[in-house]
């Protein structure tokens, strides 16, 4: 309190100076930003891409594609890459009809929600997730780790009417995702944002967008979409996947 | 000297009218969207189309309630208290009219967006990017005019420039730097946009948003109310200058850091989530001194509680606003945290910020507003009437919240003697029926409430016979 007196005075200074007050509240205001986000672009740490084995050798957990390679020669477990044409159009309707609202895409790392649902989430699962799916809320369950799980016709099953396979089930009926068709021109100018925005794709994968998803149902494009979550990366024991 | 002669009042008449007409409308969204999850029938009644599920009607509710509702309720409060604090007309009347119909534009945009599905699938920043835009102009509007006609105050007869006034441009000031860089996206068409940000990045940036849409659109904005209003209605000063000060510069300083904290555990660097909890902690003395500051300046004038009802929602606001304030630095807290997140219990800790002190302080600021800016008086049985019953239906609403939410995460995390989860999910589900029951409850009590607000204010300035002047 040794600088009360000259605290005051420049507390006295702002209430008759309104326009130094704002400056330095927009100052105060920035702090925490620079301090607390800024750091996350810049450390390379904050998103880990690869990781060392037990035999001492690193492995990428991004898939390395070749070149020339397309998106149908990722084989499950080859690592992190962006959503092929369906489950971009897949994304799109997991957004548009809010199912972030009641499904986390965010495994902790507790021993039951290892059990529940599967090794916890990594950052680079979400490196090319614009805009993250995280969730914040479980009215049901964590979907991060559901790809595989289950089979195609029990999630069109259960979309069409959940209630029909969980009785207990509080979810909405999404029907009308079969009557829906997806449109292939309008996929291209998504990836193309995406793009824009820093995922990889290439310009064959962008030009075979349109052929990827003709006489594809909404449904077909959520299914693939669920069905592509979690499962990219293969998991092996004694491996730090996180500090 | 009347004060309609004196002051720009048209607008924030209007301000405060359409704020009480939007908590009919959020809270109503609220009641069924509450009830969706008792009764899933509601999501479509058999209709197999999407436009009412719960999806789509959430953000819907939120955004009524806090930019809708809450939006008017601080552009009616800043408009009034920034005129009669500094004894000055609005710098710009015809400004303050343009924030006022582009911001309600933008709720009638929302309206028609939300249920088509246009979303930007961030909380409470799901509007697309032209409605983001036309919200940029609009809030630059409110900011522009509100420091503009502090400036040009009289400095002999308002040398110093009052409390209320900084917490409304703390508010403004950041609000404009949050909404601005959570929204940054590339657009794909008129309706679709893709962030900029992606993953860990893109999770702390919208909580950054979204902590602090909380700690600064709903808190500083509404301290801002509370530090008028408080003082006006029970007629004596407020009760520590010097509190009013630290706390001030406290929650300007500490609040950005918070959003970590909804990010505990996940993959954002333990570090990030660690700090957002720790400075959480140190929260609660910058919250408290803010809430003892107004209902200590009741001191000596406690009896005013008796029969001024008025002052009761705003005296009660401040004991919901502690609570609140107690409880969050507890839920941000590791061992808590892990327990508390992803459950029914982070919805009623922001309900009982939202119902128990936003709603309330609102409330007591949009009656104080009318019966001086129209010269009349409320119903008082009306008036206490709404009181009773929306306390009941906050309490009800919380209580259902506390034990649904605690029973999810103990139910997730517990097992049987054989070393295995206890209970599947669907279980959960099912278990939380009769609270959901109960929430919705509350929320009909709380929706009712905001109906004979609604009345109490339309059939009192009717019978003032002055509504035609609010366009003057």
């Amino acid at each position: 309190m040794s600088n009360q007196n000259g605290k005051e005075s420049l507390q006295a200074k702002f209430e008759k100076n309104i326009f130094a007050m704002y400056l330095f509240m927009a100052l105060a205001v920035s702090l925490a930003g620079i301090v607390q986000i800024v750091p996350l672009f810049t450390n390379p740490d904050t998103v880990k891409d690869q990781v060392t084995l037990a035999d001492g050798s690193t492995q990428s957990l991004l898939w390395q594609r070749a070149e020339g390679q397309s998106l149908d020669d990722w084989k499950p477990g080859d690592g992190v890459r962006p959503n092929t044409p369906l489950e971009v159009a897949g994304r799109d309707i997991y957004q548009r009809e809010g199912c972030f609202l009641c499904h986390s895409q965010m495994i902790r790392p507790f021993r039951d929600e290892k059990e529940r649902y599967g090794h916890f989430s990594l950052a680079v699962e979400s490196k090319y997730d614009h805009p993250f799916q995280w969730g914040s809320k479980r009215t049901g369950p964590d979907l991060a780790r559901l790809g595989g799980k289950y089979s195609d016709e029990w999630h069109i099953l259960h979309l069409r009417n959940p209630q029909a396979l969980v009785p207990e089930s509080v979810m909405p009926k999404y029907k009308f995702l079969d009557d829906a068709m997806v449109d292939g021109d309008e996929i291209a100018t998504h990836m193309s944002g995406l793009r824009k925005v820093g995922v990889p794709y290439t310009d064959a994968d962008i030009a075979g967008a349109a052929d990827a998803v003709a006489g594809k149902t909404e449904m077909d494009a959520m299914v693939a979409y669920l069905q592509s979550l979690g499962n990219m990366i293969k998991f092996e024991d004694g491996v730090t996947y996180r500090e | 000297m009347n004060l309609a002669e004196k002051y720009d009042l048209g607008v924030v008449k209007w301000f405060t009218i359409m704020s009480s007409v939007y908590l009919v409308v959020g809270t109503l969204l609220g009641v069924y969207i509450a009830s969706e999850l008792a009764f899933p029938y509601l999501n479509d009644l058999g209709t197999d189309l999407p436009y009412f599920q719960f999806g789509r009607l959430r953000p819907l509710h939120t955004n009524a309630v806090i930019f809708a509702f809450g939006g008017s309720a601080l552009m009616a409060a800043a408009f009034y208290i920034v005129q009669r604090t500094n004894q000055v007309r609005l710098w710009s009347n015809k400004m303050a009219w343009f924030t006022f119909w582009s911001w309600n534009t933008v709720i009638v945009l929302a309206v028609v967006t939300l249920p088509l599905g246009l979303t930007q699938s961030k909380e409470y920043a799901e509007l697309e990017w032209p409605i983001d835009i036309l919200i940029t102009l609009s809030w630059a509007s409110y900011l522009y005019n509100f420091i503009m006609t502090i400036h040009i105050r009289d400095r002999n007869k308002v040398p110093h420039v009052y409390v209320a006034n900084w917490f409304f441009m703390g508010m403004m000031v950041m609000v404009t730097y949050l909404h601005v860089v959570n929204n940054l996206s590339i657009p794909v068409d008129w309706f679709k946009s893709y962030s900029i940000f992606s993953g860990v990045q893109d999770a702390m940036i919208q909580w950054w948003w979204g902590h602090n849409a909380v700690g600064f659109f709903l808190t500083a904005g509404f301290l801002g109310m509370m530090y008028y209003f408080v003082p006006k209605q029970a007629e004596r000063p407020i009760y520590s200058y010097r509190l009013s000060v630290i706390h001030f510069w406290a929650l300007m300083f500490g609040y950005v850091w918070l959003g970590a904290h909804h990010l505990q555990y996940t993959a954002l660097p333990d570090w990030a989530g660690s700090l957002g909890a720790t400075i959480s902690l140190a929260m609660i003395i910058p919250s408290w001194g803010g809430a003892l500051n107004g209902i200590l300046t009741l001191s000596g004038a406690w009896d005013r509680l008796r029969e001024d009802y008025i002052l009761r929602f705003l005296i009660m606001s401040l004991a919901f606003y502690a609570m609140s304030t107690f409880e969050g630095p507890v839920m941000a807290a590791k061992n808590v945290n892990a327990l508390s997140h992803y459950t029914d219990w982070t919805i009623g800790h922001v309900h009982s910020g939202a119902l128990g002190w936003n709603i309330m302080v609102a409330a007591g600021s949009l009656y104080h507003m009318i019966e001086k800016m129209y010269n009349v008086r409320l119903n008082q049985k009306l008036l206490a009437i709404h009181f009773w019953i929306h306390t009941i239906g906050t309490v009800t609403y919380i209580v259902a919240m506390w034990v649904s939410g605690i029973m999810q995460g103990l139910m997730w995390r517990a097992y049987d003697e054989y070393g295995t989860l206890a209970y599947t999910f669907a279980e959960s589900v099912a278990a939380m029926h009769p609270y959901y029951v109960m929430r919705a409850a509350g929320g009909v009590l709380v929706f009712t409430g905001a109906v004979i607000m609604l009345i109490n204010i339309v059939s009192t300035i009717r019978k003032s016979g002055s509504v035609q002047t609010a366009n003057a």
